[in-house]
């Protein structure tokens, strides 16, 4: 185990502490330990930079199902390390605004586990190597997300957010899993490292289209692309805490992560490029154009969120295209957009942490979120303010914060997209800057509103009741640490630039030879230049169109409430669960004899279904053994028993019977010389009956049942069909020649394993596996006994449904 | 509700210390000799079944204060921790190990850990057993 692996499995180890320790601790310590996960886990991945921005890549295997090429692998590059350091960097601080955020009455072991069960997931997703161990993180993190977007699961909103991010995503997740199936399917490894070293191989294979848009269905469901998009504003149902760390700086960019990774793969492609490209573009439009019509505080940084997601994805889509150049000093243009990509998505988590921090703070201070009935909190909370203004000019691209700079790179980058003469870019190109200038305009519309609204004006006579002052000083220090690192970063954008861009450069670009070439200088300054000109077309068009706000606002109503993405995606759920309830209800009768007929109609046709086609049945009376007369008895015996069985009325009588035939089984392993077996069977006969006995009062009395002809017909035919089968397998595995037989590797049982009962020596050291899973098996089987009947007594207590 | 059961009574005191020697030598003959964790866990379940038959409910629960519950979720941690436990000494999951050692009073002993795995096998279908039964026969 070396310290990569530990980096991943500290937070889920301490999650694992959390609900043993609880009880012991007050509920603040929790809070203050689990602080110190991330950020001894922040400190340990900064000593990291120097090694990794000097080039070298750090990897290690540990083997966990190595027949199936699934291995427990970390990576740490570039690209993963950025992605690293603000899950810890953000969570550190998340955590320690969290620690005055909520109050000491909420269940803060489940929020703090679920925090840091997320926390490790987000780490296994950008460190994992191996695609299933990958995937399994990323499943996790939708179901840990699941968890705090519900964490106060008494509101019937925060029961719905949670519901619709896990459908969406889990769904996206789906169609990632059978993308990477199909990309182990062409490349024959699951390593990520060995599948982008391979590249060549793949590009031509017939399931390289689909594998792409298997791929980015996942990354578009889990950024938030449109129109999956629709889950992120209800996930903010979620506390703010988790809002701003989840929703801001981690669990969205995991499709980020995903696009970036993948790059040199599928990138130069013309499909993903218009996919990333388009479907980022309009995210980042229909985001910020829906951002400006919201109410809530919440709402407009969740809808923000979306578009600038949408921004980051357009930017690697145009990125791509350098890869389908190979290396020139053409392609370093488009390089540069995935430079600016990785660089706002640094800059995005920065002023988006803060501002989700200081939403948060509004709300906790004054009680409500809702812009119409905020206002001129800025004589009260100047340091709020402060925080806000500095995190929404950043996000509107305004100098000196490092919003700014990326802004003004992206708008070089869309520029640049419509000198290009392929990907039929000469024609449809110049939409790309247009809408990306349009979006910017809105971008900038609904800071403005953010800001003004809520701390310009007049204070509300419903607030101004209350004792309004600023937030402690606890609250305000996470999102101080992030304005002043936004300011910063304007600043000094090169140390980024160079300590931790750029071997993150090399990571998406592997086969370019320099990523020294690919790392841009950051200008703060760079000239009159169509950007700076674009800039300030956004600036005075935005105060225009924020003055004109009321007269087109109209526009929002122009799509009819039917049609909107989120009433389709209700009318879909309702009703599928309708037609699944039907389906259901049709099969699931309550009727034991039914479900029998399922059972044995399955194990019928799959059974005799195979030996019929596979040409396995293969008796050959001759390699038989000997019948003695015992058996021959034993035989008539358990025949007649079960005639009987048939014809019996009263329950005693089939109980009785019933043991017959088991006793008659133990007779037949001990004739067989097989004393283990029989004295299991022995055994559990008994204790079966005796479990009969003791319920044989509560059960009710057979009702003599009249079934038809039809119906009495069908039954005998299947029991008929299931005993020729057992009969069929029965006669045939004997001579079962399709495969070798195992059983003389058990023979060494003692040389292998120091026993000499083979049977033993199978269930406790050759296929221990089997058995430990069915000790566990037989633990859940006897929990659900007990909770199923524990719940009946309980449920004719109280009469209390759980609605 | 009371029965006049002397019989049995006076029966099950004997037979519960055959039945119960019988279990946990059948665990122990386990790896050479029919026997081992499952068997051993279904003798000595059933000999607490038939303590429970024979008495009622609450005199077994004095006198045996446990939660057969945790026994089972006990057996579960154990079997699986043992199988971690290799693990630990760079041996694929579940490998078990066995050797002769000699110990004071007994002699030479054959030991292996796969004793250990067996023994979590075995009260977890102790637990498992008398929970069933005590929460049907519970149900009135």
């Amino acid at each position: 185990m070396t310290i990569e692996f530990a980096i991943i499995l500290a937070p889920f180890l301490l999650a694992a502490l959390i609900p043993i320790f609880y009880r012991r601790l007050s509920k603040k310590m929790i809070g203050w330990i689990v602080f110190f996960v991330p950020l001894i886990l922040f400190i340990l991945l900064t000593t990291y930079i120097p090694r990794i921005s000097n080039g070298e890549v750090i990897s290690n295997t540990f083997e966990w199902i190595p027949s199936l090429g699934i291995n427990f692998s970390t990576y740490i590059d570039g690209l993963s390390l950025i992605f690293g350091l603000l899950i810890t960097g953000v969570g550190t601080l998340v955590v320690f605004y969290s620690n005055f955020y909520l109050s000491k009455k909420e269940s803060l072991h489940h929020f703090y586990c679920y925090l840091l069960l997320f926390m490790g997931a987000m780490l296994g997703v950008v460190f994992s190597d191996n695609l299933m161990v990958f995937y399994a993180f990323w499943e996790l993190t939708s179901v840990s997300s699941f968890l705090l977007i519900a964490f106060w699961h008494h509101r019937k909103a925060s029961r719905a957010g949670a519901r619709k991010s896990m459908t969406i995503t889990i769904s996206g997740g789906i169609a990632l899993l059978v993308g990477f199936l199909m990309l182990y399917s062409m490349t024959d490894t699951m390593s990520i490292r060995e599948i982008i070293a391979n590249v060549g191989e793949v590009s031509h294979h017939p399931l390289f289209i689909p594998t792409l848009i298997l791929i980015l269905i996942g990354a578009f469901t889990k950024s938030a692309q449109f129109p999956f998009h629709i889950w992120l504003p209800d996930a903010m149902e979620a506390p703010t805490p988790v809002s701003a760390y989840l929703h801001s700086a981690t669990m969205v960019k995991a499709g980020l992560y995903v696009v970036a990774r993948f790059t040199p793969v599928f990138g130069g492609e013309m499909l993903w490029f218009w996919l990333v490209t388009g479907i980022g573009l309009i995210t980042l439009f229909w985001g910020s154009f829906n951002a400006v019509r919201q109410t809530d505080l919440k709402a407009i940084l969740a809808f923000s969120t979306v578009s600038q997601l949408g921004l980051i994805m357009s930017l690697l889509g145009i990125g791509s295209i350098a890869l389908n150049f190979g290396y020139s000093t053409e392609s370093i243009i488009f390089t540069n957009a995935s430079f600016a990509a990785l660089f706002h998505l640094i800059n995005h988590s920065t002023f988006k942490g803060a501002l989700f921090m200081m939403v948060g703070i509004v709300d906790h201070e004054v009680g409500t979120r809702d812009i119409r009935r905020l206002g001129g909190l800025m004589s009260i909370m100047p340091i709020t303010f402060t925080i806000a203004l500095i995190g929404c000019f950043s996000m509107a691209g305004l100098p000196p914060f490092n919003g700014f700079l990326s802004k003004e790179m992206f708008f070089t980058a869309v520029v640049n997209v419509t000198e290009l003469n392929i990907f039929s870019l000469s024609s449809l190109g110049l939409l790309i800057p247009i809408v990306a200038w349009i979006a910017s305009i809105f971008t900038f519309i609904y800071c403005l509103v953010i800001v003004l609204r809520t701390f310009t004006g007049k204070i509300k006579p419903d607030i101004s009741e209350r004792v309004l002052h600023e937030a402690p000083f606890g609250m305000l220090l996470s999102p101080l640490i992030l304005v002043v690192i936004v300011i910063l970063i304007f600043f000094f954008p090169n140390v980024i630039g160079n300590y931790m861009l750029k071997p993150a450069m090399a990571s998406i670009y592997p086969t370019f030879p320099s990523a020294e070439e690919m790392t841009p200088h950051i200008y703060a300054w760079h000239g009159f230049n169509l950007e700076l000109m674009m800039t300030i077309g956004v600036v005075i068009l935005g105060i225009v169109l924020y003055k004109l706000m009321k007269f087109w606002t109209k526009v929002y109503n122009w799509i009819p409430k039917k049609f909107t993405l989120n009433a389709i995606y209700e009318s879909v759920i309702t009703k599928s669960e309708t037609i699944s309830g039907s389906l259901t209800n049709r099969y699931m009768t309550g009727n034991l004899t039914n479900y029998f007929v399922y059972i044995y109609a399955i194990f019928v046709s799959v059974v005799a279904g195979y030996f019929i086609f596979s040409d396995a049945f293969i008796w050959n009376p001759l390699n038989g053994s000997k019948v003695d007369h015992y058996e021959l008895l034993l035989v008539f015996i358990m025949i007649f028993a079960s005639i009987a069985l048939i014809f019996v009325k009263s329950r005693i009588s089939i109980v009785l019977l019933n043991g017959v035939l088991g006793y008659s089984v133990a007779f037949f392993f001990v004739t067989f010389r097989a004393p283990d077996l029989a004295l299991t069977q022995l055994v559990v006969e008994s204790v079966t009956t005796a479990l009969f006995l003791i319920c044989f009062k509560f059960l009710p009395e057979i009702k003599p049942e009249k079934p038809s002809t039809i119906r009495k017909l069908s039954k005998g035919v299947i029991s008929l069909l299931v005993g020729l089968t057992v009969t069929i397998v029965g006669l045939a595995v004997v001579n079962y020649d399709k495969f070798e037989a195992i059983s003389s590797y058990f023979e060494d049982s003692y040389t292998l394993a120091g026993g000499k009962n083979i049977v033993n020596t199978i269930l406790g050291d050759f296929r221990a596996f089997d058995t430990m899973l069915e000790v566990v098996v037989l633990f859940i089987a006897g929990l659900g006994v007990y909770s199923l009947i524990k719940l009946k007594a309980r449920k004719e207590d109280t009469d209390i449904e759980n609605k | 509700m009371k029965i006049n059961d002397v019989i049995l009574r006076t029966v099950v005191k004997g037979v519960i210390l055959i039945i119960l020697t019988l279990g946990v030598f059948l665990f122990f003959s386990g790896h050479n000799a029919p026997g081992g964790g499952f068997i051993g866990g279904l003798v000595l379940g059933s000999a607490v079944v038939l303590l429970y038959i024979t008495y009622d409910i609450e005199t077994i629960q004095k006198k045996m204060p446990f939660d057969f519950k945790l026994v089972a979720g006990f057996g579960v941690l154990l079997a699986t921790g043992t199988s971690i436990g290799s693990l630990f000494f760079d041996a694929p999951f579940l490998t078990q190990t066995d050797g002769y050692f000699t110990i004071p009073l007994l002699g030479e002993k054959h030991l292996t850990t796969v004793s250990i795995f067996e023994a979590g096998v075995a009260l977890t279908v102790i637990g498992t057993l008398v929970t069933i039964i005590i929460s049907i026969s519970e149900d009135e």
